[in-house]
């Protein structure tokens, strides 16, 4: 198992697969400094000299304990990592989309179509993330668009590091759409920055309407709430008003649109958006 | 490396997993030499981390680095809100925690840390 994620390290030599124990570790420093200075002294018998020593701070006695303070965020490096795939992306006019949702939400289904119907006009790929197969790849794959798999093997979402590697693989081309489904999951995803243009949660009307109020940081996070499902509306008892309401609680800025990614219901209004955010302006809807 | 399946940690499908591999491995690039004994981590209420998990993941993650054997101690950063309408600011135990005004919405000021504090080494 990977140490960093969790994810089985298999390599594969597909597009498909990812050879995720092969990852660089850049980092953070905090260095322990030697602070050599000089002493002049005189042994009074006719010569002079000068001699340099160094002090290491602190362990003048190896057997005493210290403090060592540090201060340092535990994300940091995720953080940074993620700001340079943000910088990788920025610099190609990549607009990526972090689409995050529990199991079963419609993620891959909403892709599919999207993909379909925005290729005549942007470039897409996708890289997906799941913790085992390539099921969502081949089904994406089918609709024509690049993709690559990435399988976490035992983690539970995507770090910064594995999309940087996934994006060196895939390479989007410059001016393209990039969707990357995070692996499914409400909780874990929220806390690890991928360098993503855009975080989109999907919600669907098959779960409970207080998701937002349960996964709090998972709705907080994100710029735009995609409810799928609502073909089904008519014949369940979930309040879209209410649900709403939720999510508002949690994250009063982000907009929510209702779509239905079988039936089509709602789908401009979620084109429109990826095409008011895409930096290449190659989306003509 | 263990298989995945025999990994003591395979079960655990969890971010508290990575977010201790991420201290063990930051305290051991900024402690190249000498021991671990101690290592203080500030994990905020509101954070999203369960500390006790961390407790969990932390002796298996330490192993084979210089943090083997060390305590983990990990202080706990209550949450703090303050809202946007009546400008008071006011303890919160929950991320979505409403102003007794009626807004719904504050702003998080205090309880998101995740912070390596210090290590205390030898």
């Amino acid at each position: 198992m990977c140490a960093t994620c969790g994810c089985s390290g298999k390599v594969g030599p597909e597009l498909a697969t990812l050879p995720l124990d092969d990852h660089e570790h850049p980092h953070d420093h905090h260095h322990r400094h030697h602070h050599p200075h000089e002493h002049g002294h005189s042994h009074g018998d006719g010569h002079d000299h000068r001699h340099e020593h160094s002090h290491d701070v602190g362990a003048m006695d190896s057997t005493a304990t210290r403090t060592v303070k540090l201060e340092q965020e535990i994300l940091a490096k995720n953080r940074l990592l993620a700001e340079r795939n943000r910088g990788w992306l920025e610099g190609r006019e990549v607009f990526a989309v972090n689409l995050m949702s529990s199991p079963g939400a419609g993620k891959t289904a909403l892709l599919e179509r999207t993909v379909r119907e925005l290729e005549k006009d942007v470039a897409v790929s996708v890289i997906e993330g799941d913790q085992e197969t390539r099921l969502d790849a081949d089904r994406i794959r089918a609709t024509g668009a690049r993709v690559l798999q990435i399988n976490t093997g035992t983690g539970c979402h995507l770090d910064a590091q594995m999309l940087g590697v996934a994006l060196h693989q895939l390479a989007p081309p410059i001016g393209s759409l990039l969707f990357v489904e995070n692996v499914g999951n409400l909780v874990c995803p929220a806390l690890f920055d991928l360098g993503e243009g855009a975080r989109v949660v999907i919600a669907s009307t098959t779960e409970g309407e207080d998701k937002p109020l349960k996964y709090p940081h998972m709705f907080r996070a994100a710029d735009l709430i995609v409810l799928n499902k609502v073909d089904l509306l008519a014949h369940l008892e979930f309040s879209v008003e209410r649900f709403t309401t939720h999510v508002r609680s949690v994250n009063p800025s982000a907009k929510v649109f209702q779509v239905s990614a079988i039936r089509g219901d709602g789908l401009p209004a979620w084109y429109q958006w990826l095409s008011a955010r895409d930096p290449g302006r190659r989306l003509t809807r | 490396m263990l298989a995945r399946s025999m990994h003591p940690l395979a079960g655990q499908r969890m971010h508290e997993l990575s977010i201790t591999q991420g201290i063990v491995e930051s305290v051991s690039e900024a402690i190249p030499v000498g021991k671990v004994l101690a290592v203080t981590v500030e994990i905020g209420k509101l954070s999203g981390v369960v500390a006790d998990s961390v407790r969990f993941c932390f002796d298996l993650c330490a192993q084979g680095t210089p943090l083997e054997g060390a305590r983990l101690e990990i202080v706990d950063v209550a949450g703090r809100g303050r809202c946007g309408c009546c400008e008071h600011e006011m303890e919160i135990a929950e991320l979505t925690a409403p102003c007794p005004c009626g807004n719904p919405f504050l702003e998080i000021l205090r309880g998101q840390e995740l912070r390596i504090r210090s290590v205390e080494v030898t």
